[in-house]
């Protein structure tokens, strides 16, 4: 038989079009697609609620006196009081986290991941990093207590913003070594080979290929972890913030009073929400839409700066 | 090359003992690197990962301004040959080197060599194109960077590009990723990444899986071209290329070990390319260059 185009294979089109446009019905596809959505509204509906919420109620207090809101400090009146001192301890907290908690928290996950050899003890040491991260806050709260107010107090003048913030930023580190740690992992071998084979050395090696491609996660890890630096309220309690009124409001930037005694946003939030007068119920709403502004703004930086390394990696 | 060999493993000698000798060529392989000066003396080398020996016994004698090629079943352990060479194996924890390896008669691995000196001399084409996540022209750049080599960068860059075959298809995208190029356009740029430290010696693992003939023809043509000046060593599972462009070849075949079921690696046989394709010594090599394997 000469080759030429081949026979008609017997079955008609229709037929074939009939099977393959056949719609199977897939009921437990069906099942989890709905589970998956309804997880993720459920998650929106919640956060939309809070959000309503709070806006709504501290609503008043932005559209009389937002200003006065902001630099007003702590007084028995309601229409007097204000977040001025709060949002200078939070601050300060923010400062000893980025100042802290970050570079020794990056270094110790570079160490562990590219550094320490792989043997028992660094295993070890990576599990109790991992313990370390689900001990409660309030535990931190403790050891701040016995350390940087007790022992150290020459040094941190005590009841201090600087104890709470060094409190804090030993709090969040080991997430910070995790998180940047999980990142440093994701980095593809073969970039650390191709680097060694054209005789980069390992910190050529880690700072050319591993940092650069770990940066997006290192950031989300570590932004993520100043954000719960700066909602805690219960370690700083035990470290002497003030809860209540507190006499001193010195300036932003004074870092010369940095050894007073201090308050912080939680701090605050969680007194003027234990308080009697309604009238502290509209400051309490806008004092923790402070605190998700603060902290979305972080995340937005995050974000931006992320994208920016992202599109770098194609 | 099928001497008898004990089926435990062999002492050695010293590392340092042989390590100044000029003439790493012993036993029956005799007809080494000819008249050409060598490179490399490979002398009985197994190497371990953990506690399992993935080749054992190799002695090779590698000369300068020529292409060796190592052929044989995959999993023969080809790359880890490969990678005792420029001491990638140092990346890998497990991996230990037993024997002696010589470049122009030092010991790679003799305390006191760095390895990232040994890597700058001695370059690496991987089997899987790996280009840095950075822009065409930065990957190329990235060497000589690390070198701190001084000269025009831009025109450093071209040179490479050029060598590897690619500068005609990049050189109005330099300032693109990498990434955005196909496999073999990849496999290229990491070639042509390689060239640009300007090393001796360049290790190839596989450099042309990825490429279709065209491409892979303009690979061999560059190696043949830059021979004059780099000394080569190209892993390949394509017979023809390996006839084509080595001037020698080796033979390696995985060997099953009858009591711990393992399979390690061995040098069947090394010698001219010419011989071993038209009159190997060993049955497994003809077998294995007509097709016959298995
Ligand atoms: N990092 C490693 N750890 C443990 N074993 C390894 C490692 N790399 C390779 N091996 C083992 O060593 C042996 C040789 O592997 P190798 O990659 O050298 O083979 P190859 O000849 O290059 O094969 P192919 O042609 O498929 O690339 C194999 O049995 C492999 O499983
Ligand atoms: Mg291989």
């Amino acid at each position: 038989m000469s080759i030429s185009a081949p026979l008609s294979s017997g079955i008609s089109a229709e037929a074939v079009r009939r099977r393959l446009h056949g719609q199977r019905f897939d009921l437990p596809g069906i099942v989890v697609h709905v589970a998956l959505l309804l997880s993720l509204l459920f998650s929106l509906v919640v956060l939309g609620v809070l959000v309503y919420d709070l806006v709504s109620g501290g609503w008043d207090v932005f559209a009389s006196r937002f200003a006065s809101f902001l630099s007003g400090t702590m007084r028995f009146a309601a229409s007097e009081s204000g977040i001025a001192q709060a949002l200078r301890g939070t601050l300060w907290i923010g400062v000893f986290v980025v100042a802290l908690a970050f570079p020794f928290g990056i270094g110790a996950a570079v160490y562990l991941e590219e550094y320490a050899p792989d043997n028992r003890l660094t295993r070890v040491i990576d599990i109790n990093i991992r313990n370390l991260a689900g001990v409660p806050s309030i535990v931190y709260g403790i050891l701040g207590f016995a350390v940087f107010v007790k022992t150290l107090s020459g040094l941190t003048g005590g009841r201090s913003v600087i104890a709470g913030g060094i409190t804090l930023a030993i709090l969040v580190l080991p997430v910070v070594i995790i998180t940047a740690a999980e990142a440093i992992r994701a980095v593809p071998d073969d970039l650390r080979q191709g680097g060694y084979g054209l005789g980069a050395t390992r910190w050529e090696v880690t700072r050319t290929q591993v940092l650069p491609y770990a940066a997006p996660g290192i950031l989300t890890g570590t932004v993520l972890s100043l954000a719960r630096a700066l909602g805690e309220a219960a370690p700083l309690i035990l470290v002497g913030a003030v809860v209540g009124r507190l006499g001193s409001n010195p300036g932003l930037f004074d870092i010369g009073s940095l050894d007073q005694r201090f308050t912080a946003l939680p701090i605050v939030i969680t007194y003027w929400a234990g308080l009697p007068q309604p009238d502290f119920r509209a400051l309490t709403a806008a004092a923790i839409v402070v605190v998700l502004a603060i902290v979305l703004a972080a995340n937005a930086a995050a974000i931006l700066m992320r994208n920016r390394y992202e599109s770098k990696r194609g | 090359m099928s001497r008898p060999r004990g089926t435990t493993v062999p002492t050695h000698e010293t590392v340092a003992a042989v390590s100044t000798r000029p003439d790493l060529r012993r036993g029956d392989e005799g007809e080494g690197a000819g008249s050409k000066p060598l490179v490399f003396g490979v002398e009985d080398v197994s190497v371990y990962y953990g506690g399992f020996r993935a080749v054992r016994n190799v002695d090779l004698a590698i000369g300068q301004q020529e292409i060796t090629a190592f052929i044989g079943p995959s999993g023969c352990g080809k790359t880890t040959m490969l990678r005792c060479f420029n001491r990638m194996n140092d990346l890998i924890p497990s991996a230990r080197i037993e024997g002696t390896i010589s470049y122009h008669g030092v010991n790679l691995y003799e305390d006191g060599v760095n390895p990232v000196e040994v890597r700058r001399r001695i370059g690496m084409v991987f089997q899987k194109p790996n280009p840095f996540p950075k822009s065409i022209y930065d990957n190329i750049a990235y060497g000589p960077r690390i070198a701190r080599l001084d000269g025009d960068m831009d025109e450093l860059v071209e040179q490479a590009l050029r060598r590897a075959a690619l500068w005609d298809e990049v050189k109005d995208r330099l300032k693109d990723l990498a990434m955005g190029l196909s496999g073999g356009q990849q496999q290229r740029l990491c070639i042509a990444r390689a060239l640009a430290v300007d090393p001796e010696v360049i290790l190839m693992d596989e450099p042309c899986s990825a490429l279709d003939p065209i491409a892979t023809g303009r690979i061999e043509d560059l190696m043949e071209e830059i021979k004059s000046s780099y000394t080569i060593i190209i892993v390949t599972h394509n017979m023809q290329q390996a006839a084509r462009v080595s001037d020698r070849c080796a033979f390696f075949t995985a060997e099953v070990n009858e009591t711990s079921d393992t399979r390690t690696g061995i040098l069947v046989e090394f010698d001219r390319t010419e011989k071993m394709f038209s009159n190997p010594a060993d049955e497994r090599t003809e077998n294995y260059v007509t097709g016959r394997f298995g």
